[in-house]
């Protein structure tokens, strides 16, 4: 984030927002950061197989400060928590989750006191994948599906409008607890 | 070869690797097939006249380890048929974010109704959306197929269902449903339950 930010809002924003997402899609680099099992298949994806080199993305950062994309592979226990979010932290904007597998999603089957029922607790997570643990089709699937998502986002005055319509939206929200109906 | 310089076997190999098959997938474009047997996603079946399987015992909520599963059953009425028999699943949700695919509810299933696919694209970026409802997980009508609600068919009961006797609808059937909107499945040669995602 810099000129672009500075840049008058109007045709010529549009314009470079399509070519800074093109170019915050085609290179995500995702920081090395495997907490279970979920993290075998966050390999595989890396190695020749399935090989995330076709999407931009082969190289897995040692360090979160050269990271966009931090990829919870595997259950998040209480104790990993703080160590998650300094991760996060020191990540640089902009930056993006994705919570792969069942457990690090919702808690999975692990539904008890030594796991964060869902990393979404700690970080804010951009791509929910289903699996346990899911295959690396699967993992690649939700790469297109973020990057479909970031193409798509916003720069400048119109991110800040957009990030206030989503917290507006999300405060309006009723919490999960005070749901009723079917999806309780 | 001992005596080429070391340089040259270093190339030489790097040069022979031109000639091997590639391993790499081209996902996207080029999927390759899973197993017949893989878990993905699940998928509630019907009777070869339309009646829903499901008949809402609850037992693979019960088998699922990780509470994935929630039904609620209704009881059936002479009017109003979603299953044979008493009972059928009125509510039915499956949280993709707890699921493990490991097929218990599968194995707990007495009717058969719930079955997996080989279907595993299912990425979203909210937690809400992969709770699965109903309408979503219910196999799409096939060919020659009536939509729930309709009675069994005349001098049938749930058993018949059970012994292969129904295999498909009946004249009395349609009759039953004449004055609803048109629910008869039309033959749909696109209608193979793909696509699912919005």
């Amino acid at each position: 984030m810099g000129l672009e930010e500075k840049l008058p809002s109007g045709i010529l924003l549009t314009t470079v927002e399509k070519v800074a997402g093109y170019g915050r899609a085609g290179s995500l680099w995702p920081a090395t950061f495997g907490l279970a099992c979920c993290s075998i298949e966050m390999m595989a994806v890396g190695a020749g197989r399935f090989d995330s080199a076709r999407f931009g993305m082969e190289i897995f950062r040692a360090s979160p400060r050269q990271a966009d994309l931090m990829i919870v592979a595997g259950r998040v226990s209480q104790k990993m928590a703080p160590v998650l979010r300094q991760i996060y932290d020191q990540m640089p904007s902009p930056k993006w989750v994705l919570s792969m597998g069942v457990c690090a999603s919702s808690g999975g089957m692990f539904n008890n006191y030594a796991l964060v029922q869902g990393v979404d607790h700690i970080v804010p997570v951009d791509m929910y994948l289903p699996g346990c643990p899911p295959r690396p089709e699967m993992l690649l699937d939700a790469f297109i599906q973020l990057h479909k998502k970031i193409r798509a986002t916003k720069l400048g005055a119109n991110r800040e409008a957009e990030i206030t319509e989503q917290e507006d939206e999300a405060l309006a929200t009723p919490p999960t607890h005070a749901m009723k109906g079917l999806l309780r | 070869m001992a005596e080429l310089p070391q340089v040259v076997r270093g190339f030489g190999l790097t040069f022979t690797q031109i000639f091997k098959k590639v391993t790499t997938e081209q996902y996207p474009e080029g999927k390759v097939p899973t197993q017949p047997r893989y878990h993905g996603r699940h998928q509630l079946n019907r009777h070869p006249d339309g009646l829903e399987k499901c008949i809402g015992c609850e037992l693979c909520a019960w088998a699922c380890p990780a509470d994935a599963i929630y039904v609620e059953g209704a009881d059936n009425t002479e009017t109003e048929r979603y299953s044979p028999g008493e009972r059928y699943g009125a509510v039915y949700q499956i949280n993709y974010l707890r699921c493990i695919f490991c097929g218990f509810c599968i194995e707990a299933c007495p009717t058969r109704a719930l079955t997996m696919r080989n279907d595993y694209e299912m990425a979203d970026d909210s937690r809400a959306s992969l709770i699965f409802t109903k309408d979503q997980l219910l196999a799409p009508l096939q060919e020659g197929m009536l939509a729930p609600p309709h009675p069994m068919p005349e001098g049938m009961n749930e058993k018949d269902y059970y012994r292969g006797k129904v295999t498909g609808v009946t004249a009395g059937q349609l009759l039953a449903t004449q004055g609803d909107e048109p629910r008869y499945q039309e033959a749909e040669p696109g209608n193979k339950g793909e696509g699912w995602r919005p």
